[in-house]
């Protein structure tokens, strides 16, 4: 009997306790809302939306819905995400190894980089490029071309826009390789387990990745061309770059001080993932006479992605909530499009704010869960 | 004198090696750094691209004739093993020296040969370098805000007076140290806000009102952070223990609190507080935005503090949880006399990061309208008389935010290193 009121009591109370608070905020919120003239609802999500987005990767006007908005701002969110990830991946790792170098210098400037971007504010960094080092660029008119058919300017970053015929052919071909090159390893997997031979499957995939989408351009009838952004005068003083694809100013600063600041994160997690491995396992490894490129392979990194891949997953999480920092410095993202103008405009601001956080949630979770699934999958699973 | 192999250097003429390449490298090292400083192309008569290439192959060429192994000289080979190991570490070596060379005078002649300093208007700013004019015109506005620059003694006071009890505690005789957790979780947070309310506040003992509007810069920032700081701590220890409860309700609620708020950016988290949270409270009840912003805040990293915390719960021995239950001691006896003292001690590293992470947030309450350092040069920037000094206050900002957050974070290495080696 003891027992059970021991168990029981704490329980009810706390779910007492929190349906109390609940019900306390709902009430307010009711009598709150009644009195200022406020229903609740999203039937506003349907209703034409009447602001203008300045960046968007789809089909938007003031005529869309509300909804549509949505997607723009949950779409350009994963565009800065999308790209910064890729960029501060690279950055890192590089960065990473480069801490653990036998050379003094090598070494310490990759400390001094992590130390140096880690440990100024985010959104410091963000006005810094922009408000301070994109204004410097030159203005189109007086602009460099980059590679020759690029353009760093102050209004942006002009580069070439692809023009596909038959993309569709060429995407099959893409996945069609990919497949292929997972029937490959599979095959050489068995081979190696049953035969102990080895093929050179990495050379194999870069082949037929190559190969395949070229002979879509051969036989497919697929071909591309590029749009190259030419100068053209606006008025007596005002130049624009037409033709292209422009990547807005504040696409090019969120992206650098998203990749910069993530990269440190990044690059410590690679580091600790390479101390991790123990010396003894090299060593070991070399013994049996596996060559330095196979250690590195087939014993080195499996075990170091293990340590590394989910504090990466997790400061890659930490980047696509960073990213809603956008709005500080008016890129059309969730937070700036939903959450600012739309929020605004409806004053909706219970269903708005819900919406978003439950967006960023989503996306949080499924990462977290997938992620979960994978750590259970790769775990050393002891005997 | 012998052929010189210059390929594979060796030990037997290494005075002829060494010299030579240390000659060419100096001669790479002069020819950029004659580029840099003195504007002056020591190696014009060669052909184009050439002339940016020479004092790289130059260079390279040098640190390979050095490279000497085991060549008895103790500085050669102290050389050789830190920056010249092989090629590939030649060229980054010489690839990090030159650009360290090429950017330094740039930079210094900005920020310090060519900068302006005095005067206290923009006119004063007329060479190319940095206007730090513009920093010391607006330093007080930076640091405290719109404060009324009168009362600016009422912040330093009140920090002083907030920094020095949280000392109390070094100087506790030994029979009152028990009561240490008991004063900094409950006693110190009331003190601290008691002295922050009065002092800088006012509105009585004779000190003008000033609203919280007016607040701002750095201090701003070290208020938030403090506040913050002091109340996630206890919330995070509670849902901390009750995500370890095998209570299941206890539990499941912990865990939707505390993945709730981790999986949210703090961006909508402010929102929320300053559009949201209104709705939700009783009507004619005001809530100052600072106080929204601080609570705000404090849950969303009470959910943080709360995943540190657990950390350090989990990873004590199950041998102490079992010792302690042998004694008779209940959950909460158990968690208060054993478990907490030493599962704590464990995540002050980790508390001490979270703290870190706090702080380099704070800037962002700027979306509510509270405007700390990053607000201030914001407000600044867009002044008409200081129009166009964008570059210098957010290089000042980036110091100042840098300096604090690289002590924290070299404190909280010390802090784990010193915790490490006691177990």
């Amino acid at each position: 009997m003891n027992n059970i009121i021991k168990r029981y009591i704490p329980q009810i109370l706390a779910i007492l306790f929190v349906v109390l608070i609940f019900g306390f905020l709902t009430l307010n919120a009711q009598t709150n809302m009644d009195n200022r003239g406020i229903d609740f609802g999203f039937g506003f999500l349907s209703q034409e939306s009447s602001f203008d987005v300045q960046f968007s990767l789809i089909e938007y006007s003031g005529s869309d819905s509300y909804a549509r908005a949505f997607l723009v701002g949950l779409l350009n969110t994963l565009l800065v995400s999308f790209i910064s990830i890729i960029i501060c991946t690279i950055l890192g790792v590089i960065i990473g190894v480069a801490r653990l170098s036998s050379n003094y210098l090598i070494k310490n400037s990759a400390a001094w980089y992590v130390e140096f971007f880690r440990n100024i504010p985010l959104l410091l960094q963000i006005f810094f490029w922009y408000y301070a080092a994109l204004r410097a660029l030159p203005m189109p008119e007086k602009a460099n071309a980059w590679f020759g058919v690029t353009y760093m300017t102050v209004k942006g970053y002009y580069i070439p826009a692809m023009v596909w015929e038959n993309l569709n052919i060429f995407l099959y071909c893409g996945l069609a390789a990919i497949i292929a090159i997972f029937i490959l390893r599979n095959y050489a997997n068995k081979l190696r387990d049953t035969q102990g031979k080895q093929i050179p499957v990495l050379l194999y995939s870069v082949g037929l990745l190559i190969v395949l989408p070229l002979l879509s351009f051969l036989f497919g009838g697929v071909s591309l061309e590029f749009e190259i952004p030419e100068l053209k005068k606006l008025s007596k003083i005002s130049y624009i770059y037409e033709g292209g694809i422009s990547l807005p100013p504040e696409l090019i600063a969120l992206v650098l001080a998203l990749s910069l600041y993530t990269s440190t994160f990044v690059a410590e997690c690679v580091r600790a993932g390479i101390e991790g491995v123990s010396k003894g396992q090299k060593e070991a490894a070399a013994s049996v006479g596996l060559t330095p490129n196979q250690v590195l392979k087939l014993v080195i990194m499996p075990q170091a992605l293990r340590i590394i891949i989910p504090p990466t997953t997790n400061q890659y999480l930490n980047l696509t909530k960073n990213s809603s920092l956008a709005a500080a410095i008016a890129y059309p993202d969730l937070v700036l499009v939903f959450a600012g103008t739309a929020l605004m405009q409806t004053g909706k601001a219970i269903e708005i704010v819900s919406i978003t956080m439950l967006t960023y949630l989503t996306i949080s979770l499924t990462i977290a869960a997938i992620m979960n699934w994978y750590n259970k999958k790769i775990e050393i699973k002891e005997k | 004198m012998q052929t010189i192999n210059f390929l594979k250097p060796n030990r037997d003429n290494i005075k002829n090696y060494s010299i030579i390449g240390s000659f060419l490298v100096l001669v790479s090292l002069i020819d950029v750094i004659s580029n840099a400083f003195l504007k002056v192309n020591l190696t014009s008569f060669l052909p184009g691209s050439l002339t940016t290439l020479f004092p790289l192959i130059i260079g390279l060429i040098g640190l390979n004739m050095m490279r000497i192994d085991y060549s008895g000289n103790k500085k050669l080979d102290l050389l050789n093993k830190n920056i010249n190991t092989n090629n590939f570490n030649a060229l980054l070596t010489l690839l990090i020296l030159f650009s360290i060379i090429k950017a330094l005078p740039q930079s210094l002649s900005w920020m310090i040969f060519d900068a302006t300093i005095s005067g206290d208007s923009k006119d004063a700013c007329t060479g190319t370098g940095a206007c730090w004019t513009y920093i010391k015109v607006w330093f007080r506005r930076f640091m405290y805000g719109m404060y009324p620059n009168e009362f600016h003694w009422r912040i330093n006071t009140a920090f002083i007076l907030v920094i020095a009890l949280g000392f109390v505690g070094y100087f506790m005789k030994e029979n009152l140290k028990k009561y240490l957790a008991l004063y900094y979780v409950i006693i110190y947070p009331v003190i601290a806000y008691l002295v922050i309310y009065y002092l800088i506040s006012g509105g009585s003992f004779g000190l003008q009102w000033v609203e919280t509007g007016a607040w701002g810069g750095l201090s701003l920032t070290f208020i938030v952070s403090f506040f913050c700081l002091i109340f996630c701590f206890p919330l995070g220890m509670i849902f901390a223990l009750g995500r370890r409860s095998n209570l299941p309700a206890i539990k499941y609620i912990s865990i939707c609190y505390i993945e709730f708020w981790r999986g949210v950016p703090l961006i909508t988290v402010l929102f929320m507080s300053s559009v949201m949270f209104p709705m939700f409270l009783p009507e004619d009840f005001f809530m100052d935005k600072l106080v929204r912003v601080i609570i705000a805040i404090t849950l969303f990293e009470a959910a943080y503090c709360a995943e540190v915390i657990r950390g350090g719960l989990q990873s004590l021995p199950r041998g102490q949880y079992d010792a302690a239950k042998s004694l008779g001691m209940g959950y909460w006896k158990m968690h208060i006399f054993v478990i907490l003292p030493q599962a704590l001690k464990l995540v002050i590293p980790g508390i001490a990061n979270t703290f870190l992470a706090l702080v380099k947030d704070t800037p962002l309450i700027f979306v509510v309208g509270l405007a700390e350092l990053a607000g201030m040069l914001a407000l600044a920037k867009t002044n008409p008389k200081w129009l166009g000094f964008a570059m210098e206050g957010y290089i000042f900002a980036s110091i100042v935010f840098w300096i604090i957050c690289y002590a924290m974070s070299k404190y909280s290495y010390n802090l784990e290193a010193k915790y490490k080696t006691e177990r």
